[in-house]
């Protein structure tokens, strides 16, 4: 078998039955197109079109109920019989659509919400029965309720007007305010959060930014100018990627800090006895996790590395004189 | 070889299908399976062959969403036949604006890599089917600079929003927060809820008799259906958004922690700071006070900080820090 996983017939036939109205609503399409509207080769798209051309009924005679020509590179369907309509939306369809266009209504900083809510109204009506399990699920967007003039609303102001920003941002990590100017991207919603992603001037690098950790925000006079170099994050793939410089941190939880393992990404995650759990983490900052560390206190342990073990064993006999004395 | 067998029975098969869905879609009447396998070219001459066959072509064609009826042309026939009601099977009429196109484009990605992304593909591909172009996403409709995305997927979804959308019971086996054995629980959701980037089934747990909330996250192992589709009644009135959001909200803050920080340090506990001040006492100390909930969580966020920050008051928070860091050492 090659590599690439064979097309099941019922996927084809998904794809013919929406390839013949693509056509039909178009009059006429360039194969090159189409092929990549359906993404396809243009091969395959040919061998679909002379598929759909050697469709022969017998009702009783004999007769083709398709007739089509792609000849110069120029698709035209002449007879589509009864299939010039694309099927119907499924459930699953009509939901994907409408769960994701219901919590674009929630991600902050979208002023003109009536293309939204006449799109979904549109489709609702489309779909019909099928938008109805829709409505069982829902996303819900953690959006910073911080008023006209808090720091979120600052931060969509200078991306509207491409100009720079300057915040003071909070790093949890390092217990630390940091104050940074930043020539803003992007606004990402990845899990729930939302993110400024831009270019920070004093990183020289692309960061995002939590905007629930943003301190204050202030719109400069400069206007944003990203360096070519700058490439935004791929969101499809996580939006944080490991490093080779990372150290890895190995930790012992108890049953009642297993909520670790969900909250942080863990490179490994090992079941133990009793509902313990192993996991490995890796990160560029081991301060972090020597917070974290001291907040488990029972339920928590770091095995590795060694010299992160000893730092947490210091901080904690350090916060405890705090208390003898 | 055998790959290019693969190819074409699988190409056979599409023209099966495609042919018997012209001939059920270019009819009024019903036509009985004899009459369709003398219609559709590509059935088996066997009597039994063309059975197995035809049943699971129509099954195939049902999972498509592809609106096959039964029913007889008059009430004496004997056999069932079988049409597709055009007005059934079509994507009705459907005109956007601009502007409604350009947001499509930003819905469909929003999926991302996670289990609806192949729906959200298929629903924008009978949207261009139906004439439908996509948007110029500079409009003023879609927010700039905005890039929706929910994220990692979760291998519960799936058969949890199957059951959801079927109205079907589930069992699974769930490890609550703590507890060092997961149990088997019976639920009848009701929807699936994504709050703050986490999924969560809510419905009725049938072995606590109750409503229930649960994270897909802490689900162990495989769901599975334990009921016929359709056997689930969501109650009128039941709001699946509401009961998880009362299930993960933040208890009220309604104590008060009198804190020194040092100089500097503890910035995360004087966000949310009541009052702040030099310590009298003197040193490079402030003393500050806050709002607290929960004993246990907040006792854990302060020992978080080290010896940056000492809990002055009230005793028991002062007491569940010095045991949290003692529990570092033993």
């Amino acid at each position: 078998m090659s590599t690439r996983q064979l097309v099941t017939s019922t996927e084809r036939l998904q794809r013919l039955l929406a390839l013949v109205p693509y056509v039909v609503s178009r009059q006429s399409v360039g194969l090159a197109e189409t092929a990549a509207a359906f993404g396809v080769s243009e091969r395959e798209l040919v061998d679909d079109l002379n598929l759909l051309w050697c469709v022969e009924l017998r009702a009783p005679d004999p007769y083709c109920p398709i007739d089509l020509s792609y000849e110069g590179g120029e698709i035209v369907v002449s007879q589509a019989e009864s299939i010039g309509r694309p099927l119907r939306l499924a459930v699953d369809e009509a939901s994907a659509l409408l769960v994701a266009l219901r919590m674009l209504g929630e991600v902050p900083g979208l002023e003109d919400r009536s293309a939204l809510s006449r799109l979904i109204a549109k489709l609702e009506a489309a779909a019909g029965e099928a938008a109805s399990a829709s409505a069982q699920v829902a996303v819900q967007v953690d959006a910073p309720a911080d008023g006209a003039e808090g720091p979120t609303a600052r931060i969509r102001a200078a991306l509207d007007a491409r100009r720079r920003i300057h915040l003071r941002y909070y790093v949890p990590g390092r217990d630390e305010a940091t104050e940074r100017d930043v020539d803003p991207m992007r606004l990402l919603v990845v899990e729930g959060r939302t993110y400024l992603e831009g270019w920070c001037r004093r990183a020289e690098a692309v960061r995002l930014f939590r905007l629930d950790r943003v301190l204050e925000a202030s719109v400069l006079d400069a206007p944003a100018s990203p360096p070519p170099s700058a490439e935004p994050v791929d969101v499809d793939r996580g939006l944080f990627r490991p490093s080779p410089d990372d150290v890895l941190v190995e930790l012992e939880l108890s049953a009642d800090g297993r909520w670790v393992a969900e909250y942080y990404p863990c490179q490994e995650v090992t079941d133990l006895r009793d509902g313990r759990l192993r996991v490995v983490l890796r990160t560029p900052d081991t301060g972090w996790v020597r917070r974290l560390a001291l907040r488990l206190g029972e339920e928590g342990r770091v095995v590795a590395p060694p010299s992160l073990v000893a730092e947490v064993r210091d901080a904690a006999a350090a916060a405890l004189a705090n208390y003898v004395r | 070889m055998q790959e290019n067998n693969l190819k074409a029975m699988s190409r056979r098969k599409t023209e099966r299908l495609l042919g018997l869905v012209v001939c059920l879609l270019s009819t009024r009447r019903y036509l009985t399976a004899d009459q369709i396998r003398h219609a559709v070219p590509g059935y088996p001459e066997q009597d039994d062959l063309f059975k197995r066959m035809f049943e699971r072509d129509k099954e195939d064609l049902r999972e498509l969403g592809v609106p096959l009826e039964t029913g007889v042309n008059h009430p004496f026939d004997e056999d069932p036949g079988y049409r597709i009601r055009r007005q059934a099977y079509e994507l009705p009429e459907l005109h956007l604006e601009a502007d409604e196109a350009a947001v499509l484009g930003l819905a469909a990605r929003v999926w991302g890599h996670a289990e609806l992304a192949g729906a959200a593909a298929g629903a924008l591909l009978k949207l261009r089917a139906a004439g439908i172009e996509s948007g110029d996403e500079r409009s003023p409709a879609v927010p700039q600079g905005i890039e929706p995305r929910l994220g990692r997927p979760e291998p519960a979804f799936g058969p949890l929003w199957e059951a959801v959308r079927d109205r079907r019971p589930v069992t699974f086996s769930y490890r609550a927060a703590g507890r060092s054995q997961p149990q088997r629980r019976e639920l009848e959701p009701w929807g699936v809820v994504n709050r703050h980037g986490r999924w969560y089934v809510a419905g009725w747990d049938r072995g606590r008799a109750a409503t229930r909330v649960f994270r897909l996250g802490r689900i162990a192992g495989p769901v599975k259906f334990c009921g016929p589709a359709g056997s689930v009644t969501v109650p009128e009135g039941a709001d699946v958004r509401e009961l998880v959001r009362d299930w993960d909200s933040a208890p009220a803050r309604d104590r008060t922690a009198t804190l020194r920080l040092r100089s500097g340090k503890g910035v995360g506990l004087r966000r949310h700071a009541i009052s702040v001040r030099p310590d009298e006492a003197g040193g490079d100390w402030d003393v500050v006070t806050t709002r607290f909930a929960d004993v246990g969580w907040f006792a854990d966020y302060a020992a978080s900080f080290g010896a940056d920050v000492i809990v002055l008051d009230p005793p028991d928070l002062r007491d569940a820090v010095i045991a949290r860091l003692k529990g570092v050492l033993a």
